[in-house]
């Protein structure tokens, strides 16, 4: 990687950290946490989905991993919850590994590979609401004891910065896989299987690899879901919801780019929210805003928000030239 | 360097691939020709590893790779083109070149270097920073040719390069193909342009219905009977003689 490719990354985490600076309303800061959670979620998601086409209709299964672990491990075995949200990180690695394995190793694809993603995920969800293990039904609750040196903490900001920090790094990470023999790897595994096997891409390691990064991710996301709200119960955690949410961002927002679902999960929410404060109460608005970003994206501009501004900035360049 | 030996593959009840056995020496242009629908691609998946063969062996380099997968295959220096054309769509020709590149050439910017001297030496030179999906159909030919000289391989298996192209694009491969050999690489073309298997091979293989029924050089091949008779069927052979006799 080089300078040019960190740059505009260091730059975007450092405006945007001066966020709580300006702010300080606890629904905004609310809102903005919740975003940057989906956000790492769909970044997780687009490094399998986007960049690998493997599209993944249950991360749900990595998002809930990582939630009920770090929730479990410091509620049942009494374990630090920073500890517990890495542990939690790295179990959603190995869930990703194992679903990986399994679908891949039996060759898997398109709308196959969504519906075992889907299944898993929904396999997790009963399983999680009925063990008692785990709560059942009833969820888990973190107990509230604020203290950084136990993940809690007295302002949102400190949330903000945490999550916007993960969002920064899986920036990074993304722009590294986009400039390495992985990521070309990935994207051939995406455009062409066989002819990236004829090349000598070993597309199981790669796609191995993608799925296990990606539940790492997504998993991360869950485990800081689970340590904002300090509550989690197997319709949040293992719910449909975050399998859909981490993929409408990166389609709105631009598939297999680097800002792609960043920008996407920005759009959505604080669209939604805005829908939300303007047309007052009417239940369930924000979700007819979404169905109608995501029609009009698929429409009118595949390559999400990110492919729609370079293609103008493109015609204007021509235009210049004419 | 290269040898199918007995190689058989099955589909079901029907036989692709019939004992079919030929021999690729180091540093020749070997030509496999034959009738639409005799099972050359077949046997072109086969050695690259995309199918397994039902019975018989391939050897590469005096060792059974039979087995192997084709990403195994590639690495030890096997690469093959597709009849029909495989690019990546979404990528440049530069991005579709280094993908076989990458095979040899861990770090980006080396990838890209060679992808490019690749590119520049089939003639793909200005069309570099296109769209893979912009390209003619000659041009995707000579992408497809690309993509697998970029693995450094030491045998290159071609499927139809020249189908599909018109008579003046094809004089302006061959001697790409030619140079190609000339630098070390061992070729396997399967063709169905006579003009180009005339010209470029050394040693002709002709597999009908799945069997190799000949093989020498390409000019005897071409007068053997079996051959004519596998091509226009039987008794034209007998014809064509006494054709030729009357004119």
């Amino acid at each position: 990687m080089t300078f040019r490719d960190i740059a505009p990354i260091v730059v975007l985490i450092a405006l945007i950290a001066f966020v709580p600076a300006f702010i300080t309303a606890n629904t905004v800061l609310n809102f903005l946490v919740f975003t940057l959670i989906i956000a790492l979620a769909a970044q997780g998601w687009n490094i399998l989905g986007g960049f690998g086409g493997q599209f993944s209709f249950g991360h749900a299964a990595f998002f809930g991993t990582g939630a009920y672990a770090a929730a479990l491990l410091q509620v049942r075995l009494g374990i630090n919850p920073w500890v517990a949200f890495a542990i939690g990180t790295v179990v959603g690695a190995a869930v990703g590994w194992v679903i990986g394995y399994l679908s891949f190793r039996s060759g898997l694809r398109g709308s196959y590979f969504a519906l075992v993603t889907l299944a898993f995920a929904e396999v997790l969800r009963i399983l999680a609401n009925a063990a008692t293990f785990t709560g059942g039904a009833a969820g888990v609750l973190i107990k509230l004891d604020v203290r950084p040196g136990n993940f809690q903490f007295e302002s949102r900001g400190a949330f903000f910065w945490i999550a916007l920090a993960l969002v920064g790094a899986v920036l990074l990470l993304t722009r590294w896989i986009e400039r390495s023999r992985f990521g070309a790897q990935l994207v051939a595994v995406r455009e062409n299987e066989a002819a990236a096997k004829a090349l000598g891409v070993d597309t199981l390691r790669v796609k191995l690899g993608a799925i296990t990064v990606s539940g790492a991710v997504t998993a991360a996301a869950g485990g800081l879901y689970a340590q904002y709200f300090l509550y989690v119960d197997a319709n949040i955690a293992y719910g449909t919801w975050i399998s859909v949410e981490v993929i409408l961002a990166p389609i709105v927002g631009g598939l297999g780019t680097v800002f792609g679902p960043l920008v996407g999960a920005v759009a959505l929410h604080g669209l939604g929210e805005i829908t939300k404060l303007a047309a007052g109460s009417v239940p369930g608005i924000d979700l007819m805003v979404f169905g109608g970003l995501l029609v009009a994206a698929v429409a009118f501009a595949p390559a999400g928000i990110l492919g729609l501004m370079r293609r103008s900035a493109r015609s204007r360049g021509a235009a210049r030239h004419a | 360097m290269l040898e199918v030996q007995n190689a058989t593959k099955r589909f079901g009840g029907l036989v692709a691939v019939n004992q079919a056995s030929l021999k690729v020496e180091a540093g020749s242009i070997t030509g496999l020709i034959g009738p639409n629908g005799a099972g050359k691609t077949t046997l072109f998946t086969l050695i690259s590893g995309f199918e397994k063969p039902s019975e018989g062996r391939v050897l590469f380099e005096g060792e059974d790779i039979s087995r192997d997968e084709p990403h195994v295959r590639a690495r030890r220096g096997i690469a093959r083109t597709f009849q029909i054309v495989q690019p990546f769509a979404g990528l440049s020709v530069l991005e579709n070149i280094a993908v076989g590149a990458h095979l040899r050439h861990a770090k980006r910017s080396d990838a890209l270097a060679s992808a490019e001297r690749v590119g520049q030496r089939v003639g793909l030179g200005p069309e570099l920073d296109k769209s893979a999906s912009s390209l003619t159909v000659a041009g995707r030919k000579r992408l497809e040719l690309a993509r697998a000289l970029a693995t450094e391989p030491k045998l290159l298996l071609l499927d139809e390069v020249l189908a599909g192209l018109n008579p003046s694009e094809i004089r302006d491969i061959i001697p790409v193909i030619r140079a190609i050999r000339d630098e070390g690489v061992t070729i396997l073309m399967i063709e169905h342009v006579m003009q180009a298997v005339m010209s470029l091979c050394e040693q002709v293989y002709v597999l009908a219905q799945g069997r190799i029924i000949a093989e020498g050089p390409p000019a005897d091949v071409c007068d053997d009977p079996k051959v004519i008779e596998a091509y226009l069927g039987a008794g034209a052979a007998e014809r064509l003689k006494r054709e030729k006799v009357h004119a």
